[in-house]
């Protein structure tokens, strides 16, 4: 098992109030991984350290390691825009920008300075994302147009066009009917095979259905989110090991 | 517990309830009326006055004692003049005042005193902007009472009204298009050039608008600056003397012969069309933006 991504004793402060308490974590490269876990556990904020979104809050301090690829990507030295060129980012609630369909992917090609065929560049991505037939002829209209899955899917179409290896996404699903979250978590697994995705989910039979690893997070006393548990999604949701666990995936609490 | 009295008389009350609000509606709507109805009635006194004396002289001739003669050449082009070189300082100073308000500057208090002030220059008296720009730029930068220096006193004027409204539209760019522009690897430059800014663009057009109509119409600063209404020609350069419409308007209206009244209609019929093609080609430009986004 190759570990993409580590999190090393990850503590997360907004201000005095200590959202998210030493983390240890592995992202396995070419998996799915899971976050779940009660409202406010921090699973956000743990997936928002993996590219740097943390500072643009202003009150955020992070510290620790991010081990992505043999390097610190949390050191003061590494300019995250530098980061989120390779670890892309899917929201929750679908945000392309108020441009064509066209510009929407060709945007981070754009500010990355990217000099080839972006006709081929654009195909291919909303190709990746499965989303090329629905769209190839109305590239020029705006994005706006696109009902609330295809616009996630834009989304997502948007994130693979700068080819990162690794994809966050911060419940993708959550904001979508029933038939558009099959189709995004169909084209989910889809991209497993070739990239690696870290998916917070508030669903846990979408954890279930398709992620391969799951990370269980909860809050102590304080509010502040903790890791429980972190196996295979199979162990996770047959024989969890710890009772709190248990009781979250049948239901007990929420 | 549902007090089931309560809410019969509630709604046998239905009826009463109708009847205020149909009330308020007709308030309303009378409020709407007085405005219309008040240009409106302003407008056709204009015209009836003032279309008669609409002629090529008029825009062709430089002042004169006689009416028949008289034309406002030299303040059309004054005018114009003004509206050019305050839109080219006070548009781009403002926007970048907007951006570096909103996008850059740290939320401390500074900031916010920086805001307040800007907030209450906007009610600042035009005639106090009129000696201010007297003394720096008239006398102080040495300028001379010229277009030049009339239009940068007419753009310290303006410089609140367009910040403002351009703040407020970039304000309102909705913070998940920067989140997804960050997310692609955008640095902060990127996001304000091509997100910010491409969706902030119609509001900022319509603050410009605002600030340049207010210029246009203008009086006070002008006279304390400029104080010219017998201009024999129009200014060859930004620093050449000046006189723009509504000095030449208030100096027909003054006069105690009638022809000149009708004069004076004429000129605020120029300068209520100078204002209007200004403002049409903001707003053109304001819906093609609109538009590019919604299509």
């Amino acid at each position: 098992m190759n570990t993409i991504l580590e999190a090393q004793h990850l503590n997360v402060w907004y201000g005095d109030f200590h959202a998210l308490k030493n983390v240890d974590l592995k992202i396995q490269d070419q998996k799915i991984t899971a976050f779940i876990g009660p409202s406010g556990c921090g699973k956000s904020t743990l997936l928002r350290c993996f590219n740097r979104m943390n500072d643009l809050v202003t009150t955020a301090k992070v510290d620790g390691n991010i081990i992505y690829k043999g390097t610190n990507i949390n050191s003061k030295s590494i300019d995250p825009i530098k980061i989120r060129s390779q670890i892309g980012m899917v929201f929750q609630k679908p945000n392309p920008f108020p441009k064509s369909i066209f510009a929407n992917i060709a945007f981070g090609l754009k500010v990355n300075g990217f000099k080839g065929n972006m006709e081929e560049a654009v195909e291919e991505s909303l190709t990746k994302a499965a989303l090329w037939d629905e769209v190839k002829d109305r590239l020029d209209k705006s994005a706006l147009t696109l009902s609330g899955g295809q616009q996630q899917r834009l989304c997502i179409a948007r994130a693979l066009a700068v080819r990162p290896q690794l994809i966050l996404m911060d419940e993708p699903a959550s904001a979508l009917d029933p038939i558009a979250t099959l189709a995004v978590e169909e084209l989910i697994r889809d991209l497993s095979s070739y990239i690696t995705i870290v998916i917070v989910t508030h669903n846990m039979q979408q954890a279930a259905r398709v992620s391969d690893e799951t990370v269980f997070l909860m809050v102590d006393d304080q509010r502040s989110g903790y890791i429980v548990e972190h196996d295979n999604t199979k162990q996770i949701f047959t024989q969890p090991k710890d009772e709190r666990t248990e009781a979250y995936i049948t239901g007990r609490f929420s | 517990m549902i007090n089931n009295e309560k809410l019969k008389n509630d709604i046998s009350n239905v009826g009463y309830r109708h009847f205020i609000g149909k009330i308020f509606l007709s308030l309303f709507i009378i409020s709407t009326l007085i405005g219309i109805i008040g240009l409106i009635i302003l407008l056709i006194r204009v015209g009836i006055e003032g279309i008669p004396w609409l002629s090529t002289d008029l825009i062709n001739n430089y002042p004169s004692r006689k009416p028949d003669e008289a034309g406002l050449k030299a303040a059309l082009f004054g005018s114009i003049w003004l509206m050019g070189l305050t839109g080219l300082f006070s548009i781009p100073i403002g926007i970048g005042a907007a951006i570096y308000l909103e996008e850059y500057a740290p939320k401390n208090k500074l900031t916010s005193l920086i805001e307040i002030n800007i907030s209450n220059l906007a009610g600042v008296p035009s005639i106090i902007y009129g000696l201010l720009g007297l003394s720096v730029f008239v006398y102080a930068i040495a300028l001379g009472r010229s277009v030049l220096a009339g239009s940068l006193t007419m753009s310290l004027l303006i410089l609140p009204i367009v910040i403002l409204a351009s703040r407020e539209s970039i304000r309102a760019v909705p913070g998940t298009y920067r989140d997804a522009a960050y997310a692609l690897g955008a640095s902060q430059w990127d996001v304000v050039r091509k997100v910010v800014l491409p969706a902030a663009t119609p509001g900022i057009l319509t603050g410009i608008i605002l600030g340049m109509s207010r210029a246009v119409g203008e009086t006070a600063p002008v006279i304390a600056i400029s104080a010219l209404v017998y201009l024999r020609f129009v200014p060859d350069g930004p620093l050449s003397r000046f006189t723009v419409l509504p000095i030449q308007i208030y100096n027909w209206v003054a006069r105690p012969q009638e022809d000149f009244r009708g004069l004076a209609a004429a000129g605020i019929i120029v300068l209520l069309t100078l204002l209007l093609s200004m403002n049409s080609i903001a707003i053109f430009l304001r819906n093609k933006y609109q538009r590019e986004s919604e299509e």
